[in-house]
């Protein structure tokens, strides 16, 4: 399974290795970086690339790549599942991954990477438990401990018996105030075409939540309309045979912040679409064209659209722009080429509009 | 080694997972050590962490390919189509034949009790939440589901699509595996492969690869509009994909490739030379599979050589010139003039093509080209690079024979060798040949056998015994439990009811039996599992009698001894009680405890855990019961672009209304017809609120209004959607539309019949008996004859999908093409059968509980398969 994992920055170095078998060269990342060379930008990256005697699989993420190294037949999912985990966790446990926050956290990386990885094969994955084995980095802890000169950890770890029997869960929660909150994200695809009529739309929906309650909750949730949902994939607390049957979802939730479900609606259905962008652009010839972007509300059922956020790709002759919008500012990054118009709320009396010459 | 036994505790912890590790990596052909542990991994699988699934799936997909049948073997074998009437000849002639053969067909038909409950334990782990899980188990329906039952898997890889840049890459390159096999299975989700700018290149080019691997006539007109999108994106290596996978398209599809090739022949004036190029190489390919007319293309091309720099495309015209040169005996020669100039200056392939075209042209034209092709030839006798020189040397031979050798037999047959007609090149998709590699892993992604990797075994001609994985105590499936206890019990009962089977399988029978036996004594405290025998027996004492029955009306043939297995049972049912109560009441020892928690579903009460989706099922009998649950909505095959005008523009005071039926399901209800209304304003005024004010609605009808539309400014048009239950009727529903500067305005929709049914699938079989249970006044039926351009199935489906919202269902006849649909408010089924009959007549029926759904219906279909 996974041999070795390499992190490496987005300048080319390998700041960070971790070996679960022997030893592997840090000489097979020059396979990586012949690839890379190769490669206009990082997104093209091939995420596995076959070296004699390895397969390297490798996500790009946080401005960094994670390259697993393998050395026999496994499925490349699962790798990169695994690392994108890593990631989620190293996030959940820094409130944010970087280059810089790694380095500071040496200790407690290398630690969550030997408990999530067991000789090649992944261990514990799940954040609660996790938490209960390391514990997470805290300003309060490391100044006791430097005062009372105390190792940053625990010697003694939570015997078998304090696991739970719910993988996902912690026991002998308490709190105070038992709350849970519940977060819908619905996020719309869709694809104009220059006419503007919708040549494909779907929408990608999350429910994410933050459960504070006490013990061993068990809780249910039913939709209004649970026939919209196209496709639906779960987290692992929420219970197949109650949804495939009555359409509820029922679940012994884990403690803290998780992702309870995604789901999609597919193209089948009426996707309303709740802005529409109309705009004119021409390049001359010579150098230099007139850029003229309208944005306006559409289907928004009388509410109204708040912080919109317009980002443009620009072919790569364009230098800069000299826009004036009469609503919201404009940045353009003339490295990545990308304009991005932040809007803000869109007043149905005066749309928002974006001039000038490129 | 030994596998895990004591798969007690809910979640398996990684030692157990290690073990299997272990079995798979040091002896994955020991599949022995699997049998006793199948029925529990499978029950148990869904409560197994995520990493661990995807290795015990990837396991058990290996197991299942040496263990079951080909589920698939009918079809595969019901494409030959000669084998059939002889078939059925042969069944005439004597009965006793014809219940044998039939016995086996119905047989292969169903699937092994094991099997289904694989797959059936598999399926709602593709609502997992990690990537890879939902991987294997798509892997393990495209290796083992029937047909008809890998398309639940499409939905969500579907899903997955929406993953991150790495995971996409990998479903992709599965997705464009398996459409390269299987069209059908993503041609619904046609659209989830359209390009987005934001893509990175890598996925950009599978996306295409699909596309044009989905290409079917219908949706092809669709696929190339998005083609000619792409072709003005600015990522280079993206365009020349997309003209290339027109070009597949192009010479794929018959319908379209004079189509194709004007668009590509317009691509010539791109102001882009790499699009240009790109074209040029694309229409050569073109051309050489269906040469004839097209004279105008070659001499257009011809004229590119003077602009065109990029020395593939170059090579490429100097090779059509060449090829053609008698389409147009002018412009060759001076073509080559031309080249003969920049000779020097040249790529080595264009060298290469220049030589091949100044042989060609000698041959045709000696007369004209003599001293260009000796110029030519000189050139290249001194050229710097020696594959050009040897090429030179090689041909001369064949147009200037050196003295001595002016009737050699090479110079004779220069003509035929040059001008030989050229077989033209198969355009296919590069994702054919990884079929060899199990999808998903790591080998089928780098298209290369990787360290350690096995290829998948094939089905096994015939299955090997079943009884195998009995070993282990209680077995969930219940007839073959039974069936150990007689063993157990009375020695002769087993022989006996395998008593029918041939004379060789009979002594395979004692030999099982003997085994089976010998497990019994091996087993420290056979008591034990007899007592556990008894006490599930008990519980289950009545699901038995039912499930027992179930199965004796299905396998018809099996019935006789089916019957007096049963009836035996039930007799040894009325007699255990009173033998066993000793046993059954004696106090548990730790070793029956131990059994007990070792145990499958049944005895077991599921504790804490959720997702105990093992424990919550109650174990079902091996055979699937087919049932109306089986039925299931399918989205609609063709999607009707037509509108119909409702107000026009002068009645309307400006405002246009068109309407269209989506044949999606309302988000109101599921009862309701979904009718898109399209509203323009072509007044020159703004026309504010325009909303439903009075509706005008039959008994029973329902109507679910648009959104109000608060403004509409002039030239514009915005959509909105109605939902109506016609309540199985196609009388006319009218509404009264105003706006807000007070007019008002009657529109009446009255709806196809074809529109009030929703496309559903079914198993055939189903579709078969639920036919039979419509006959008489619910049966209406027709033979058409058909236009003479009906040439193909696909013609007809596609007028029938026009005509009404149905669904194919596959069909194992080749000569019948089935459709199944439900109407929208009452839920009855509506079941299109469409038989070919020679001298291009069909007979088409359609079965329906209500009888003039049934008729209408009927005159629909004709009247569209008329036009």
């Amino acid at each position: 399974m996974i041999h070795s994992l390499f992190i490496i920055n987005s300048s080319g170095d390998v700041f960070m290795e971790k070996h679960w078998k022997s030893v592997i060269s840090r000489s097979v990342c020059d396979y990586f970086f012949d690839q890379q060379r190769k490669v206009a930008n990082p997104e093209d990256m091939p995420p596995i690339i076959a070296t004699p005697h390895h397969y390297l699989i490798s996500i790009h993420r946080c401005c960094m790549f994670f390259v697993a190294v393998c050395m026999t037949e496994v499925p490349p999912l699962f790798v990169i599942e695994f690392l994108h985990r890593v990631v989620d966790t190293f996030e959940d446990y820094f409130s944010d991954c970087t280059e810089s926050i790694i380095k500071e956290h040496y200790v407690v990386v290398y630690e969550l990477l030997d408990e999530m990885l067991d000789n090649g094969f992944p261990l514990a994955t799940e954040s609660n438990i996790l938490k209960e084995l390391i514990k997470p980095p805290n300003i309060l802890r490391t100044i006791a401990n430097t005062v009372t000169g105390k190792s940053k950890h625990p010697f003694v770890l939570p015997a078998i018996g304090q696991l739970s029997n719910v993988p996902w869960r912690r026991t002998g929660v308490k709190y105070t105030n038992n709350e849970a909150y519940f977060d819908v994200v619905e996020e719309v695809d869709a694809i104009i075409d220059k006419s503007g009529s919708t040549v494909f739309a779907e929408i990608q929906g999350y429910i994410d939540c933050c459960i504070k309650l006490s013990g061993m909750p068990d809780l249910t949730l039913s939709f209004m309309n649970p026939r919209l949902f196209d496709d639906v994939s779960f987290h692992p607390c929420v219970r197949f045979k109650r949804w495939e049957s009555e359409r509820i979802l029922s679940f012994i939730p884990p403690d803290g912040n998780f992702r309870l479900m995604s789901y999609h609606i597919g193209s089948q259905n009426i996707v309303a679409i709740p802005i529409y962008v109309r705009h004119s652009i021409s390049f001359r010839e010579a150098g230099g064209g007139r850029l003229d972007i309208t944005v306006g509300p559409k289907q928004t059922i009388g509410r109204t659209v708040e912080s919109v956020i317009i980002e443009i790709p620009m072919p790569k002759a364009v230098l800069n722009c000299s826009l004036i919008p009469n609503q919201g500012k404009y940045s353009f990054d003339p490295v990545s080429k990308v304009l991005i118009w932040d809007v803000g709320r869109i007043d149905i009396a005066k749309l928002p509009n974006l001039r000038g010459t490129v | 080694y030994k596998l895990p036994n004591d798969f007690d505790k809910l979640t398996c912890t990684t030692d157990k997972l290690k073990q299997i590790n272990i079995n798979i990596e040091v002896c994955p052909e020991r599949i022995d050590l699997i049998h006793k542990n199948y029925r529990k991994l499978c029950n148990l699988l869904v409560d197994v962490d995520e990493w661990g699934q995807v290795i015990i799936i990837n396991m058990l997909t290996r197991y299942a390919r040496t263990q079951f049948t080909n589920p698939n073997i009918n079809e595969d074998s019901g494409e030959d189509l000669n084998n059939k009437p002889f078939y059925d000849e042969d069944d005439d002639e004597d009965d006793d034949d014809d219940s044998e053969k039939g016995g086996k067909r119905k047989k292969k038909l169903m699937l092994d009790g094991d099997h289904r409950l694989l797959l059936r334990n598999t399926k709602p782990l593709l609502q997992s939440r990690n990537a890879s899980v939902v991987m294997g188990v798509a892997q393990l329906y495209h290796h083992l589901a029937p047909r008809s039952e890998v398309m639940v898997v499409a939905k969500a890889l579907i899903r997955l699509l929406r993953s991150h840049r790495e995971v996409q890459s990998v479903v992709l390159n599965c997705i464009a595996s398996i459409s390269t096999l299987h069209k059908g299975m993503f041609e619904p989700f046609l659209k989830s492969f359209f390009v987005r700018t934001s893509d990175p290149t890598h996925i950009k080019l599978l996306k295409l690869e699909i596309l044009t691997n989905l290409a079917t006539e219908t949706s092809i007109s669709v696929i190339l509009r998005e083609f000619q999108t792409y072709i003005s994106s600015h990522d280079k290596e993206f365009v020349a994909a997309a003209i290339q996978a027109i070009g597949r398209c192009a010479s794929n599809i018959k319908e379209v490739t004079d189509s194709c090739l004007n668009g590509l022949v317009s691509l010539l004036s791109n102001r882009d030379e790499a699009v240009v190029a790109e074209s040029v190489v694309v229409i050569k390919k073109l051309l050489q599979t269906q040469p004839n007319e097209h004279k105008d293309i070659i001499i257009h091309m011809a004229k590119l050589v003077d602009f065109i720099t990029v020395p593939q495309a170059r090579a490429s015209i100097l090779w059509l010139l060449g090829e053609y040169s008698d389409r147009v005996p002018k412009i060759a020669p001076d073509v080559l003039r031309k080249m003969a100039k920049t000779f020097i200056s040249e790529e080595d392939i264009v060298k290469l093509q220049i030589l091949n075209l100044a042989v060609k042209l000698y041959l045709t034209n000696p007369k004209q080209t003599k001293l260009l092709c000796q110029y030519v030839f000189s050139l290249a006798r001194y050229d710097q690079n020696y594959d050009i020189r040897d090429r030179a040397r090689f041909l001369r031979q064949f147009i200037f024979p050196s003295a001595g050798y002016d009737n050699s037999r090479l110079a004779k047959h220069a003509k035929k060798i040059f001008l030989a007609t050229k077989p033209a090149p198969v355009l296919e998709s590069k994702f054919k040949a990884r079929e060899q590699f199990q999808l998903g892993s790591l080998s089928h992604y780098i298209n290369a056998s990787a360290n350690g990797y096995h290829d998948l075994p094939n089905f096994p001609e015939t299955a090997p015994e079943s009884s195998v994985r009995d070993v282990e105590p209680p077995a969930p499936p219940p007839e073959t439990r039974s069936k150990k206890q007689h063993t157990v019990k009375k020695h002769s009962f087993y022989s006996e009811s395998e008593q029918s089977s041939p004379a060789d399988e009979d002594a395979g029978s004692l030999h099982n039996q003997l085994n089976s036996e010998c497990v019994f004594i091996n087993e420290e405290n056979s008591e034990f599992i007899y007592v556990m025998c008894y006490l599930q027996k008990k519980k289950k004492n009545k699901k038995k009698e039912e499930s027992s029955a179930e199965s004796e009306s299905e396998e018809e043939t099996s019935g006789e001894e089916e019957e007096s297995d049963s009836s035996d049972e039930k007799n040894k049912q009325k007699t255990k009680p009173a033998e066993d109560t000793t046993p059954a009441a004696k106090p548990k020892t730790n070793l029956d405890l131990l059994l007990e928690l070792d145990d499958v579903p049944p005895t077991m009460t599921p504790v804490l855990t959720p997702s105990l989706g093992g424990f919550l099922t109650p174990v079902t009998n091996p055979v699937m019961p087919i049932t109306p649950a089986s039925i299931q909505l399918a989205s609609p095959s063709f999607i009707p672009m037509k509108t119909q005008e409702l107000l026009n523009k002068i009645s309307g005071h400006g405002l246009t209304v068109l309407s269209r039926f989506t044949r999606s399901p309302h988000l109101f209800s599921p009862s309701m017809v979904s009718i898109e209304l399209t509203f323009t304003n072509l007044s020159s005024d703004e026309i504010s609120d325009i909303q439903v004010s009075n509706k005008n609605l039959p008994p029973g009808m329902t109507l679910h209004e648009f959104a109000i539309i608060s403004s509409l400014p002039v030239n514009m048009t915005l959509p909105g959607t109605i939902g109506v239950d016609f309540n199985d009727s196609t009388q006319p529903v009218s509404l009264t539309i105003s706006t807000g500067s007070g007019n008002s305005n009657q529109l009446t929709i009255k709806p196809p019949i074809g529109e009030l049914i929703r496309a559903v699938t079914m198993p055939e079989p189903l579709f078969i008996t639920e036919q039979s249970k419509l006959r008489g006044m619910n049966e209406h039926s027709e033979v058409v004859t058909l236009p003479a351009y009906y040439s193909e199935h696909k013609m007809i489906s596609q007028h029938i999908y026009e005509a009404c919202n149905v669904a194919n269902i596959p069909s194992t006849d080749p000569k019948t093409l089935r459709f199944a649909g439900q109407t929208l408010s009452s839920k009855s089924l509506v079941l299109v059968t469409v038989k070919l009959l020679d001298n291009e007549q069909v007979n088409i029926s359609v079965n329906c509980e209500k009888m003039v759904i049934g008729s209408m219906l009927l005159n629909e279909i004709r009247s569209h398969l008329r036009s």
